[in-house]
């Protein structure tokens, strides 16, 4: 097939903003024209942004796209949904530290923890529910059980986890109440919610994990470049993260002599976390450029500083309580940072064609393209 | 349901769906080698499916104001002008393509349109595409659609359920193509805040007529048909062109193979899908799905271990 001699525009001022509705610039003015197209935007502070990539360097792809407009479309989503990333991660956490605090006698650590559970699930379902084009047809998601829609799936694993977590914490708050109150006319149901705390805080633990890892599947089941080349390792990011997260809100809440198991938990999931996320970026090639330039690139550099931060904090200043809240607060905001980056990179790799047609057209180039291969003849 | 093969690969979307003896699948085949850009199609679209007024703007992008396909522009007629010599529509056979065929002598009396000196041609040429869902057989939309209002017809389409959307717009996020989009306005609009997009027009097809756009292409552009035979007609047009000696006509999205098991409407283009604001080589996201739970279940199982450690031999 004879190719035409040279069709490919490397565009630059032609980029386009989506004219859609209510898009911020929709103002109808035809002065629009040399709009602020993803690479103007980048160009700006071109040189800045270039060091920031590092060690992912990737030299600028020629390639050629419909005056400059995105291919795949951004998730209509707000930050909300960065925020309930975050929010999720910290309730599904904490659950299981409740869960263990419970077991071995951390009634501190608990109390903590079985309120971050259950205030990281209340502001999570807002958040999603907020999010929805029609809020008030939230319920339409309990209609079906669909195991390709890993939402419908994470809303499930949400109903399965919020009753527990919702009992484990009426039996933390049963067994606030004063004295009096305790053995007045409520005296029985405060008893029995007190001898549910351990076994509803149990499950509540055992079905934490999914909450925390789904996010992860969700984002990554997605076109967006930037989410859904991470896919293999975007579920050890978010886990790290909301172990982190979960531990440093009980090291701000705890006294040190009972969050000995919170910071070892802090510890750990802020190295899974640094480690998986350097390993997503060697693995998602170009992909990868977003998390390195502009918002998402500051956030993700945060995100780091603070975590590691946090985790050295955890591993030597355990003994002051000082040092354990300062801590823990910078586990949490690089955990809020993460789940910030990785949103803020996915959109941005939306809204640029780059990302959608370089990979694709590099496969094609190769004689790669993605096709079906009957079982018998895979592998070959 | 997830078949063995259903996320993936090549098969008949409404049998896979669950239909028994379904009727043959229906599509398009857009062949852009005759489109004029006339903009018929865009129009009846909107006036069958009462589609809200999309943003009007002077783009500068060649004759293409309604920018893209959207929530309230099902169909969208893509325009290119391309460097080179008016006339040619592609090349010959071992020469460049951009040069112009030259016409042919028929030896006819000099008659109707005056001749054109050549300096005063237009020194472009034009491609133009109109372009639609393309009724994925693995449809990416349909599969991460949490409420079910996204489902695949009969006829082997897929359409959106308005009264059962709930605006979360993860369909949105997943199509490979960037066709479907929640509605966002204009102010009194029916269904804002609804994910919104090509139907096929279902309506009419239960009907036995031809969808809008196919009826309203003066050029037969936009043909409309079952799929099997579509793509018969489609490989014959293509051996046409390439025998005529253009060589830059290739199909998008006839395959079955490829990765989206093939698209129920799919197109005859003169250059690189990109060069239309297609994606060159799509695969459907849930392709991967199995791999990424896989991967969710082991993190979500560490993070269990991970925490049970914590506690190991740290009873207060
Ligand atoms: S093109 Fe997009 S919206 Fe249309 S069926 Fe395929 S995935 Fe769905
Ligand atoms: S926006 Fe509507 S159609 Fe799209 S995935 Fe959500 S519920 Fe389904």
């Amino acid at each position: 097939m004879s190719k035409p001699p040279d069709n490919r525009v490397v565009d630059t001022s032609t980029r386009q903003q989506p004219a859609e509705w209510s898009e911020p610039t929709h103002g109808g003015s035809p002065s629009r024209r040399a709009g602020r197209g993803a690479r103007g935007g980048r160009d700006a502070r071109g040189q800045r942004r270039r060091e920031g990539v590092g060690d992912v360097m990737v030299p600028d792809a020629e390639f050629t796209s419909y005056y400059g407009r995105q291919v795949v479309k951004p998730a209509p989503w707000e930050h909300d949904i960065a925020a309930y990333l975050f929010t999720g991660g910290v309730a599904a956490g904490s659950a299981m530290l409740a869960a263990g605090a419970d077991l071995t006698g951390r009634p501190a650590l608990r109390r903590v923890a079985r309120f971050g559970s259950i205030g990281g699930l209340g502001l999570s379902v807002g958040f999603l529910v907020h999010d929805l084009g029609r809020p008030s047809r939230f319920l339409n998601m309990m209609r079906v059980v669909k195991l390709t829609s890993p939402m419908s799936v994470g809303t499930w694993i949400l109903t399965l986890h919020g009753p527990f977590a919702g009992l484990a914490f009426a039996a933390e708050v049963a067994d606030m109440l004063p004295e009096p109150v305790r053995r007045g006319r409520w005296a029985p149901l405060v008893g029995l919610l007190s001898r549910l705390g351990t076994p509803a805080g149990l499950v509540s633990g055992l079905t934490a994990p999914p909450v925390a890892a789904y996010t992860a599947v969700l984002l990554s089941d997605t076109a967006t470049p930037s989410w859904h080349s991470a896919h293999e390792e975007l579920p050890f990011v978010f886990c790290g993260s909301a172990a982190a997260a979960s531990a440093g809100l009980a090291m701000v809440g705890t006294p040190t002599s009972q969050a000995g198991p919170a910071r070892t938990y802090a510890v750990g999931g802020a190295v899974v976390e640094l480690l998986a996320e350097r390993k997503m970026e060697q693995s998602m090639g170009l992909m990868a450029e977003p998390l390195h330039q502009g918002i998402a690139g500051r956030l993700m550099r945060a995100s780091k500083v603070l975590t590691a931060a946090g985790a050295v904090g955890a591993l030597v200043g355990g003994r002051s309580r000082a040092v354990s809240v300062v801590s823990g607060a910078a586990l949490m905001a690089g955990s809020l940072c993460t789940r910030f980056g990785v949103f803020e990179a996915g959109i941005a790799s939306a809204k640029d064609p780059k990302y959608t047609v370089v990979p694709q057209r590099e496969r094609l180039d190769r004689g790669e393209p993605v096709r079906y291969a009957p079982p018998d003849r895979r592998g070959q | 349901m997830i078949g063995r093969n259903s996320l993936f690969g090549p098969v008949d979307p409404a049998a896979d769906a669950g239909y028994a003896d379904p009727p043959a699948r229906k599509g398009f085949f857009t062949d852009t080698s005759v489109c004029i850009g006339c903009k018929a199609c865009e129009v009846a679209c909107k006036e069958w499916n009462d589609v809200p007024e999309n943003l009007f703007e002077m783009l500068g992008t060649s004759y293409d104001n309604s920018h893209s396909l959207n929530a309230n522009q099902w169909r969208h007629v893509a325009f290119i002008e391309r460097p080179g010599p008016a006339g040619g529509t592609a090349g010959q056979p071992g020469q460049q393509a951009d040069l112009p065929r030259p016409a042919v002598d028929l030896g006819m009396p000099e008659m109707g349109a005056p001749v054109v000196p050549d300096e005063a041609k237009p020194d472009f040429r034009w491609l133009m595409e109109s372009d639609v869902c393309k009724h994925c057989t693995h449809a990416a939309c349909l599969d991460v659609c949490p409420t079910g209002s996204l489902f695949r017809t009969e006829f082997g389409t897929v359409v959106v359920q308005d009264d059962i959307c709930n605006g979360c717009g993860y369909c949105v996020a997943a199509c490979p193509f960037g066709v479907i989009d929640r509605r966002r306005g204009p102010d009194g609009a029916e269904n804002i805040g609804i994910a919104q997009k090509c139907t096929l027009c279902y309506d009419r097809l239960t009907d036995g007529q031809r969808p809008a756009c196919a009826n309203a292409c003066p050029t037969e552009s936009i043909q409309y048909g079952d799929v099997d035979e579509l793509r018969r007609r489609a490989d014959e047009r293509v051996a046409a062109l390439h025998e005529q000696g253009i060589m830059d006509a290739r199909l998008y999205g006839n395959d079955p193979n490829d990765g989206v098991g093939g698209t129920g409407a799919f197109f005859l283009l003169l250059d690189e899908p990109e060069v239309y604001g297609l994606p060159p080589d799509p695969v459907v996201t849930t392709k991967d799905l199995p791999r990424m739970f896989n991967r969710a279940g082991v993190a979500a199982l560490a993070m269990l271990a991970g925490a049970a450690v914590s506690f190991l031999g740290r009873r207060a």
